[in-house]
């Protein structure tokens, strides 16, 4: 067995030129050429990445950035002092030291309450809707930045420890690819060696080829592309970022042994390599039952040890300006505590917390009224979050998608940018 | 290269390229109704569509392309060479039918047939992922093992609805009392008061999505959140009861049981429950069926059971009918007449109103025997259609945004089980492989890696076995490919290569058992060069290589470049 990503295995320009003489199944970067290639130190200056923190379930946000104390619905926490102009969680302290860096946004006013539809709505800037797809951050960010990295090889658009959502009618080449926060990418070990691979290519192309001729829909062409994509991932050196396990022991720790903890390095990892979106999941925040507990006990030391970590490399190393980091779930948690010390889904008041790229830090902006249940200033949401979002890596919010129906949709939703995450 | 094994080699090679495919089999023309009423309905109905949309048809799909979509749809996976062949062979103007009744009826498919189902409702009912997570109240196996008994016998569908949604019992196989239909509720009923059985069984049973009026009003039917707490109280008797294996915390069992219900007014008499409005009002509500029938209010089970009501009013209600004719239509045809399926009603208008209550009522008159619907379905004229789009229906496409007209097969990829399923049969494994029990964990451990649980109440998960690259690198490297490639002794490549067979019909049959068609010239051109770059690559080139070797070596690249293609794992 040799796999063809390690020191050992072939090089890859060795191995694509076996491709070449094939004539099968060409190498978009192969065909690249000389001129972006040249360009590429200029277009690494401009390289702006996105790093989502994902927490599947629903996250209540007035136990960790906009605390309610002393009033009916606030719960057991206190809030403390931080580096920025804020107060946020007890059980966030490490976080705290790097509030500097990041903005609450404590306004947000949303209508998905259910995990699905929230799920979509949050990571697409839409409504469920039965006639289109949309695509989720990950590929539109993806897709509007790829043209800054000409070498990258491997998929833009990766999802650690979760499964983000579909690109929508970007196609499926955009599609998340999802690894485990451990960096072990299954079966990507060749069984063959190279020259067999690449003649069995072959014989796959013309079958693969003649089935597309055949004109019966576009999945018989995404199964190519992916097939390509898969060949250029399966030998390239760029692998090595997702070995997480490579990091000194004393890095790791500090971002935590769990999987959130492996996650975050991972997209500290991917980040230089070059991966436009990253998306690492923390799953858990349901919390219908005993929510104090789980949160202080459980959720909020990993949250906090693994968020931290991140911000505080991503700036030593230079690289928190030009990342943008986002933290989000579904909805919140109602501010009312029910019978079972949980609380239920809520939507219409909530935060979301956002940082790097050039986006204000250690601000909060908007309100929320005494106990949490209303939002007092003008009311934000996942639209107005993916275009501040979106500003803040460069990209133009006159960007326009085209469905496959032939629809235009603006980038975002034509979401508006919160003006003083930029003032 | 010796001389001798080149000669050898070159009068393989010749064999190889001497034998030219055939042409495809002619399909007879016209729609067939095979003397079925509701297949000729079903084929008005479609057609009805295409001359209002000015849409024509693709032609039929070849008679082996559609022998391969029945065996995948029904039986959940592809056919044999063996299959393929009886069914080209048949002269019979009725073979087609012949064919779907055979998959339905004879007892040689009926475990293959209940496997199948039993995915599909598994999944449909606790997801890919339920029972998996630790201290689950849900067993996977123990579902598995009702619903199996269930397709085995071909039990009606209402009965299995009315089963699943009243049953009590032991969730876990080999306890006393044990009833495998409970684990549809056993995990929904303790947390959030029974909010997730409510939303899941009108959704599964009835295509209604009420789960967003649990918390507010829909702001154009003001009604709804109060129809979500009236049908969440036909489930507040009800609970799961853990049973722990003795010195741990490890759940062992869940017994489902009905008990007496207080209600939250504590008055058990008119067991009434609470739900909050969104102005923070409290309102009480009483078991009121969606079609507003009422049944008596007392919480005591003795007076009043009322999940066994609530299976009696989802028997009666039209929505049944017309939710598992939904379901089945796009199990078959990839889209149902609604997206999603299971959100029916006025908001969201069926594509084929009238064919959707048409089958709907057909169901209830043959007693839900689901047998006869995929019969009907099967044997449609759409359903015999090529994936093949044409200039006449190419504006028929669902990807753009447009209600499916059913114009031609629209391509849709494998699912996961039916892969797995598919490759067994191909390669002959099955025949091999040990218990029906252990098949299926190895079934299930292969499968995890495909499914992600979001880890939510509502049970939320994806896959990623959807045309995604872990799915390729699975099928380039994933040991399931290399069984099925693997060339030692006895394996099925082995077994194919030392057959009868002469060298070109080995290469046809590698096309037939993967892609179900012959080879083209160019194929098996390209299993020429596979041929000699075999014989020639050798680590030492000094040494002569065995020609049976060789060509051993080459069946292998061609097999597993069949399975690796868009042919093979997109059903068209």
């Amino acid at each position: 067995m040799k796999n063809f990503a390690t020191p050992q295995g072939m090089n890859r320009r060795h191995f694509m030129s076996h491709l070449a003489g094939a004539s099968a199944m060409a190498i978009p970067a192969l065909t690249m050429g000389h001129t972006l290639r040249t360009h590429a130190q200029e277009l690494k200056r401009n390289r702006k990445s996105a790093i989502m923190l994902w927490m599947s379930g629903g996250p209540s946000t007035m136990d960790i950035w906009d605390l309610k104390p002393g009033t009916n619905t606030g719960g057991e926490f206190r809030p403390i002092s931080t580096s920025g102009d804020v107060q946020i969680s007890e059980h966030m302290p490490m976080m705290a030291k790097q509030m500097h860096n990041a903005a609450i946004i404590r306004s947000m006013s949303t209508r998905e309450a259910d995990h699905g539809r929230g799920r979509y709505y949050m990571h697409t800037g839409y409504v469920p809707n039965p006639n289109v797809e949309h695509p989720s951050y990950g590929a539109v960010i993806a897709h509007e930045t790829i043209d800054q990295r000409p070498e990258l090889e491997i998929p833009p658009f990766v999802t650690v420890g979760g499964g983000s959502e579909g690109p929508g009618f970007l196609g499926m080449a955009w599609a998340p690819f999802a690894v485990n926060s451990n960096g072990q990418i299954r079966n990507l070990q060749v069984g063959m060696d190279e020259r067999r691979l690449m003649q069995r290519m072959v014989a796959l192309d013309l079958v693969e080829k003649g089935f597309i001729s055949q004109n019966r829909g576009q999945a018989a062409q995404d199964h190519e592309n992916i097939l390509r994509k898969t060949l250029a991932l399966m030998t390239s050196e760029q692998m090595k970022a997702f070995r997480v396990t490579e990091e000194p022991q004393e890095v790791q720790e500090r971002y935590g042994m769990d999987n959130f903890g492996k996650g975050c390095l991972m997209a500290r990892r991917l980040v230089e390599a070059g991966v436009p979106f990253i998306e690492v999941d923390l799953g858990g925040w349901d919390m219908h039952n005993d929510i104090f507990n789980t949160l202080s006990n459980q959720r909020l030391p990993v949250l906090d040890r693994a968020m931290s970590a991140l911000f505080e490399d991503l700036e030593q190393r230079g690289l928190l300006e030009d990342t943008a980091i986002m933290w989000m779930g579904e909805f919140s948690r109602t501010p009312r505590i029910n019978g079972t010390t949980g609380r239920d889904h809520w939507a219409r008041s909530w935060s979301v917390v956002v940082g790097g790229a050039g986006m204000n830090g250690g601000i909060a902006v908007g309100k929320t009224n005494e106990d949490g249940t209303r939002v007092d200033t003008e009311p934000y949401t996942s639209q107005d979050v993916m275009a501040s979002v979106c500003k803040s890596l460069g990209i133009s919010l006159e960007t326009t998608f085209t469905s496959r129906s032939g629809r235009p949709m603006k980038i975002a939703n034509s979401g508006k940018v919160i003006k003083e995450l930029f003032a | 290269m010796t001389g001798r094994l080149s000669s050898q080699l070159l009068a393989l090679i010749a064999s190889w390229l001497a034998f030219a495919p055939m042409a495809a089999l002619s399909a007879p023309g016209g729609a067939n109704d095979f003397g079925i009423p509701q297949v000729a309905k079903i084929n008005e109905e479609i057609r009805k569509a295409w001359d209002a949309y000015q849409l024509k048809p693709s032609q039929e799909a070849t008679e082996s392309e559609w022998c391969r979509r029945v065996y995948l749809d029904i039986i959940g996976r592809i056919p044999s060479v063996d299959e393929l062949q009886d069914f080209a062979k048949s002269r019979s103007a009725t073979k087609k039918a012949d064919l779907v009744a055979k998959l339905l009826y004879d007892d040689n498919y009926t475990e293959e047939y209940a496997r199948n189902w039993t995915t599909v409702w598994t999944t449909v009912l606790i997801g890919r992922s339920g029972g998996t997570e630790r201290n689950s109240l849900t067993n996977r196996e123990g579902l598995q093992k009702y619903l199996r008994d269930c397709f085995a016998r071909n039990k009606p569908y209402n009965e299995m609805v009315d089963e699943l949604v009243t049953a009590t019992g032991s969730n876990r196989p080999g306890e006393q009392n044990f009833n495998g239909a409970v684990n549809f509720l056993t995990m929904k009923v303790n947390e959030e008061k029974g909010t997730q059985a409510t939303a899941d069984t009108a959704k599964i049973f009835l295509g209604l999505q009420v789960q967003c009026t649990q918390c507010h009003n829909h702001p154009f039917n003001e009604w709804k959140q109060q129809k979500f707490w009236e049908f969440n109280a036909f489930f507040r008797q009800t609970r799961a009861l853990r049973k722990v294996v003795p010195g741990t915390g490890e759940v062992e069992s869940a017994e489902l049981v009905d008990q007496d219900f207080g209600g939250e007014g504590g008055t058990p008499e008119t067991a009434e429950i609470y739900y909050e409005l969104r102005n923070g009002l409290l309102k009480a509500a009483y078991p009121v069926f969606v079609d507003d029938t009422e049944i008596g209010k007392s919480g005591y089970v003795s007076e009043v059971n009322r999940r066994d009501k609530l299976g009696e009013l989802i028997q009666q209600s039209e929505y049944l009918d017309m939710c598992v004719a939904n379901r089945y239509w796009s199990h078959f045809f990839g889209y149902g007449f609604t997206k999603p399926i299971d959100d029916m009603g006025p908001h969201n208008p069926a594509s084929h109103p009238e064919l959707l209550e048409y089958l709907g009522q057909q169901v209830r008159e043959h007693s839900y025997n689901l047998k006869e619907l995929i019969r009907w379905i099967t044997l449609s004229e759409a359903y015999s259609l090529s994936s093949r789009v044409m200039k006449a229906n190419e504006k028929d496409d669902p990807l753009l945004g447009e209600t499916p007209k059913f114009t031609h097969f629209y391509l849709r990829q494998m699912q996961a089980e039916q892969l797995y399923e598919s490759l067994l049969v191909a390669t002959r494994a099955a025949e091999t492989s040990g218990s029906y029990e252990q098949q299926e964990r190895n079934k299930a451990q292969w499968l995890s890696q495909f499914v992600m649980a979001f880890g939510t109440d509502d049970g939320g998960e994806s896959t990623t076995f959807n045309g995604t690259i872990p799915q390729a690198l699975m099928m380039f490297n994933g040991e399931l490919i290399q069984n099925a490639t693997d060339a030692k002794n006895g394996s099925f490549l082995w077994n194919l290569a030392n057959s009868n067979l002469k060298p070109q019909q080995q290469i046809d049959y590698l096309f037939q058992a993967g892609l179900a068609r012959r080879p083209t010239k160019e194929e098996i051109g390209i299993a020429n060069q596979l041929l000699i770059a075999r014989a020639t690559s050798g680590r030492d080139k000094k040494q002569p290589i065995n020609p049976a070797a060789a060509k051993l070596a080459a069946l292998q690249d061609v097999w597993w470049a069949i399975l690796n293609s868009n042919e093979f794992i997109i059903n068209h």
